[in-house]
């Protein structure tokens, strides 16, 4: 597939429908409506206004990742969600790269500015957690170079902590598990964490981002005792990426691979 | 370092293990309440910001010298913050949140709380002897006092062997195992919390039960430590959390919180006596199988100043005040205080729930009560040309509550169908499709 990004559509769009049939999510059909007819537009007003084509493929990513994420009860704070997120890709950028994985910034805005939004980590339960794996492994073979690099370090960083932690207390192995056993965790891992846009340019930025995560959503989570400290991390340490890819250079990622090559060829002349 | 409590292991390992008397206690129809499981624990959380109020419940039936609880809490408790409440403040939140049974035409009635007096603390008792030993074992006494009908002691281990024998030494049968257990609480730096019954005091105050013990305290942690309430159970146990927040609904974080059906029809008979708590009991134990035996259930999610329709009258301020809504004002006369119930309901062992149950709340305001409805025929004169037709209906709703109350319960239709008196239904498998096409 040329596009990763297809794949991944398909795999949000059926763990949406799973989420909504199956595991009785907090999110009605109108929200969904709601959410993807206002990323899209946004998205079509920004590409506008800064005279870019029409790019409906990421912005159906962010939206789908918001129906599955954001929780609220609130129409207009889930519209402001929505155009946060997209608008965030176009005006928060350093050298020309957006900041935030807009998912993440859009959910971490509404938490940091209104009291009417939640995630809730613990709906997928663990009973699907097999075939969840499956797709979000899929996702890896299907986008093959697609700097999966930074999805593995995060594996092995966060499973590291959480196995050490309980090692060091005592716990038994079924803790740890359980805990690794989740479908945020996993939706995190290979739809979040792993968004080449935002993530750092060189291999070794992406292995140390990845690491700082990892601790980071560990602290929040285990030695603060909060929730939803995966995406309270992620999108702190976003704010170092561009700190990152000043001391560990590396090429720009891009979804197509002609635009890949024209970078590739843009940097090599 | 600001002062960090952990909640208590609810499941407040209550260490000797006399056999409960098996009766169902009396309810009536309309309410599923806590009393139709056994082994049942209840624990109202009120949580604001970092605050927390516990107030815990047990059904403990056997000889009160036998009765112990240990809770892991993970720093120091003051006398002040604990406290010895009523018991029927905790029946009040059960009866109002409880699983309802209801009818078109019928208000349902309203229980009425018993009120209690407040009984003064004693004093704390002496016990140099046995801090010496205790220190010996590595295990510090860090406080003890008697409040209410209860001796509560703070300890603090260096290791957990330590702990047990001086818990084994002190009377507290400790199920075997739970060492490892305790080991895991300690190392994070947790107090733990023993109580066990006064004699004496508990003579003079002159209850005949146990009432439930309180703690307040301010930590990150929004958690219930149950594993130590596992080590020795025998088979699932049942746990009964009411959450009392200002913003709203609570679910767990590391399990999934499932809510049950809801909203459904069922045969009048389930009005019968004992039958509705049957049906509530077989319900819920299909449910749990549905959901693997992993999730958390959601049985009522309201603001507590109405309910629809009522189960119980909503608390009263005064009421809430006492389970440690702190947000509340005061005064008697004052305004019902912004509280948001949440009634969760798990059945937990070992295997299903390896970690402690781990809570948020969230900004969900939306109702939810786990409902059950009667339809009553029409009955009077029915002379009119439609009534045929009103009455085949009938019978085809009859059908569907019969094979509706079968899925979500598993019991045989056939059985259902003639208790319900409804013999012109087949007993046996649904008539093929065209045996009903040309038929008159």
């Amino acid at each position: 597939m040329s596009d990763p990004r297809l794949y991944q559509i398909a795999t949000l769009a059926s763990l949406l429908v799973y989420g909504m049939a199956w595991l009785d999510f907090d999110v009605t059909l109108a929200r969904v409506v709601l959410l993807l007819g206002s990323v899209l537009a946004t998205q079509a007003l920004c590409d506008r206004l800064t005279s870019a084509r029409f790019n409906p493929k990421s912005a159906l990513i962010s939206g789908l990742s918001l129906c599955l994420l954001l929780r609220t009860n609130s129409a207009a704070v889930a519209l402001a969600a929505a155009v946060v997120t997209i608008a965030a890709k176009f005006v928060l950028r350093i050298r020309g790269k957006h900041v935030f994985n807009p998912t993440n910034g859009g959910i971490v805005a509404m938490m940091l500015l209104t009291n009417d939004v939640w995630v809730s980590p613990g709906q997928w339960g663990s009973a699907a957690f097999f075939a969840f794996l499956m797709a979000c492994a899929g996702g890896i073979v299907v986008n093959r170079a697609a700097r999966a690099d930074v999805t593995y370090a995060f594996i092995v960083f966060y499973c590291a902590l959480v196995f050490g932690r309980s090692m060091y207390l005592g716990e038994p192995f079924a803790i740890p598990l359980h805990r690794l056993e989740s479908g945020a965790l996993l939706l995190f891992t290979f739809f979040m964490m792993s968004d080449p846009k935002t993530t750092p340019d060189s291999r070794a930025g992406r292995v140390l981002f990845a690491a700082m995560v990892a601790l980071g959503a560990w602290y929040v989570q285990y030695r603060l005792f909060r929730t939803n400290g995966l995406l309270w991390s992620l999108a702190a340490f976003s704010t170092a990426v561009p700190l990152i890819d000043r001391l560990l250079p590396g090429r720009r990622y891009s979804w197509s691979p002609a635009a890949r090559t024209d970078v590739a060829a843009r940097l090599a002349a | 370092m600001k002062k960090r409590i952990i909640l208590a292991a609810v499941a407040a390992t209550v260490l000797a293990t006399a056999s409960r008397a098996q009766a169902f206690c009396g309810f009536y129809v309309g309410k599923a309440g806590s009393k139709l499981f056994n082994k049942a624990s209840q624990v109202v959380l009120v949580r604001n910001g970092d605050r927390t109020v516990m107030t815990m419940a047990s059904d403990f039936k056997g000889d009160l010298k036998e009765f112990a609880i240990v809770i892991p809490v993970p720093t120091f408790l003051e006398k002040d913050q604990i406290h010895v409440g009523e018991k029927a403040l905790v029946e009040h939140v059960d009866a109002y949140s409880a699983p309802r049974l209801v009818e078109y035409y019928d208000a349902n009635p309203c229980l009425m709380s018993r009120r209690e007096m407040m009984m003064p603390m004693a004093a704390q008792v002496d016990a140099t002897e046995k801090d010496r030993r205790a220190s010996s074992l590595g295990v510090a006494i860090e406080a003890q006092y008697t409040v209410g009908e209860y001796d509560i002691t703070i300890l603090s281990a260096k290791q957990s062997t330590g702990l047990e024998t001086w818990l084994r030494e002190n009377g507290y049968r400790i199920p075997d195992g739970a060492s490892n257990v305790i080991a895991t609480y300690l190392k994070q730096n947790m107090r733990f919390f023993v109580a066990k019954v006064n004699l004496g005091e508990q003579a003079k105050l002159g209850f005949s039960y146990l009432r439930p013990l309180q703690v307040a305290y301010e930590s990150p942690k929004f958690m219930l430590p149950i594993r130590l309430g596992m080590v020795n159970a025998n088979g699932a146990q049942e746990l009964f959390v009411y959450a009392l927040t200002k913003n709203g609904r609570v679910e767990t974080t590391n399990y999934r919180t499932a809510r049950l059906p809801t909203d459904v029809e069922l045969p009048l008979y389930l009005k019968d006596k004992g039958e509705f708590g049957k049906f509530y009991t077989a319900m819920f134990a299909r449910q749990v199988e549905n959901e693997n035996g992993r999730s958390v259930f959601m049985e009522y999610a309201w603001d507590m100043r109405w309910c629809d329709p009522c189960a119980a009258n909503p608390l009263t301020s005064d009421e809430l005040r006492q389970l440690g809504v702190f947000w509340s004002a005061n005064a008697d006369n004052s305004p019902a205080p912004d509280v948001f119930v949440t009634r969760l309901h798990v059945r937990y062992d070992n295997a299903h729930f390896p970690e402690d149950l781990v809570f948020q709340e969230t900004a969900d305001r939306s109702n939810f009560q786990a409902r059950y409805i009667l339809r009553h025929p029409w009955t009077g004169p029915d002379s009119c040309g439609t009534a045929s037709a009103y009455h085949a209906q009938l019978r085809e709703r009859r059908g569907e509550e019969a094979t509706r109350l079968a899925s979500l319960t598993g019991w045989n239709v056939a059985d259902i169908r003639k208790r319900a008196g409804t013999p012109d239904q087949p007993s046996g498998p649904e008539p093929a499709w065209w045996e009903r096409l040309w038929k008159k």
